[in-house]
């Protein structure tokens, strides 16, 4: 069956940083999703005109309940409105879920590595998420590179002691106080580090800009991960 | 006067005509791939047609540059919902692999190095509508856009312009590929939306 397009409405919009947002719809006959897929959304002006963009879904299936994560681009048609000004309580129209590949199943029992670059941790933190829900002992490594501390998404989440999740921020332009990292993109040591504790056949998913995939995919297998354990998900 | 969206207003209705339903315009050109980018050197490079019955037919980067090469300009269209206008390549049309193969296959698949399969109508890759492509708006096609060489398919949503071509496999039946394995549409023709499964 092919997805098609339901009405969306906006019950919340929460910052994430100071210009990202999660936006928490209600959408009635959602058909439910996996941890890692994304879906459409469409917006239409007053003379017809349509304009649809892909976001990713930032947590598990819950009901009608759907969240998405919004980083605004610049001069976006779509992600500027959607960041600041569709109203709470109005609508908009999703299509999904999509995307059958960079997705995490609540039966793989493997631990797993997270590689997350800027806002690429969106459908990342889903599969922590859908991690969280189920009884599994395997572990989830999240290695996630941000600019500065400023810009770190579910910053709460993240931080919260989850024995099971073993998170580490990466920064590239300035460190907290006290982070004993030297301000810098992710280097082949920071992986390596990363896939400590891994088996050979875990999964690893990389989300985030072209370069940062690239880069960090090139690293990976470098270090000897099987390409065709290493999912990836690109933007930009 | 519509009920969804209130206060969004839109841009780009000039290029109504120039874009398939649901794709907006990019200038930049996004890269999607499902892994690691391959990193195939043109040495020992090869480009093989296997027919139904298992005969092969194999091309060297060299005999391939060899061939009859073209110039095509062409709008390309993402399944993500970018559209990129008047890109210009320069490769080998398909005619030129398919001349003379004998076979009684109407369908392919497309192989890939790094694994990624794709799955087309063998119709699809004659009449000049399909090239194997290696340089890119003047300059050689860059591993993360399939460099060495693609398949290039611009009737086509793009992920049937393969990446990293490597051959095609002559297919009595029609068998999925990668991403038509995992809901994408069989045939994916932009002007008629087809997307996933079912559209």
């Amino acid at each position: 069956m092919a997805p098609v397009w339901l009405p969306a409405r906006l019950d919340e919009r929460r910052p994430e940083t100071a210009t990202a947002r999660t936006l928490a719809f209600t959408v009635p006959g959602w058909p439910g999703h996996l941890a890692g897929q994304h879906v459409d959304v469409r917006l239409t002006a007053d003379d017809g005109y349509q304009a649809v963009r892909s976001y990713s879904l930032a947590a598990p299936a819950d009901g009608d309940r759907v969240e998405l994560g919004v980083q605004p681009v610049p001069d976006g048609e779509v992600s500027p409105y959607l960041a600041a000004e569709l109203p709470v309580g109005a609508e908009v129209e999703l299509r999904g879920p999509l995307g059958n590949w960079f997705v995490w199943r609540p039966e793989q029992s493997a631990p797993v590595l997270l590689v997350a670059g800027g806002s690429g941790v969106v459908p990342l933190v889903a599969m922590v998420r859908a991690h969280r829900r189920i009884a599994a002992r395997s572990r989830f490594h999240l290695l996630y590179s941000v600019r500065s501390p400023e810009d770190v998404w579910y910053g709460g989440l993240l931080a919260d002691g989850d024995p099971r999740l073993d998170v580490r921020i990466v920064y590239t332009r300035r460190a907290p106080a006290g982070d004993g990292r030297a301000p810098g993109r992710i280097t082949a040591d920071d992986l390596d580090r990363g896939v400590t504790g891994l088996e050979p056949a875990s999964p690893i998913y990389v989300c985030g800009p072209t370069a940062f995939v690239e880069a960090v995919a090139d690293r990976l297998t470098e270090l000897g991960r099987d390409p065709a354990t290493i999912r990836t998900e690109r933007f930009g | 006067m519509t009920s969804f969206s209130p206060g969004f207003h839109g841009r780009g209705r000039r290029l109504a005509e120039r874009l398939p339903p649901g794709q907006y315009p990019t200038e930049s050109f996004p890269v999607l791939s499902a892994g690691p980018t391959p990193k195939v050197p043109t040495e020992g490079w090869a480009f093989t047609v296997t027919t139904e019955h298992g005969e092969t037919r194999s091309w060297s980067w060299d005999d391939m540059m060899a061939l009859p090469q073209q110039e095509t300009v062409h709008d390309i269209h993402c399944v993500t919902r970018w559209s990129k206008f008047d890109t210009r390549w320069r490769g080998v049309a398909l005619d030129a692999f398919l001349d003379g193969v004998e076979t009684e296959a109407e369908h392919v698949v497309v192989t890939s190095y790094g694994g990624y399969t794709t799955n087309l109508p063998l119709a699809d890759l004659r009449g000049g509508r399909a090239w194997v492509a290696h340089t890119y708006d003047g300059f050689p096609l860059s591993p993360e856009h399939g460099g060495p060489a693609r398949l290039l398919v611009p009737h086509l949503y793009l992920w049937k312009s393969a990446k990293w071509v490597r051959g095609l496999r002559l297919t009595l039946q029609d068998e999925p590929g990668f991403w038509e394995s995992v809901g994408y549409h069989a045939y994916g023709d932009p002007w008629r939306e087809q997307r996933t499964w079912g559209d």
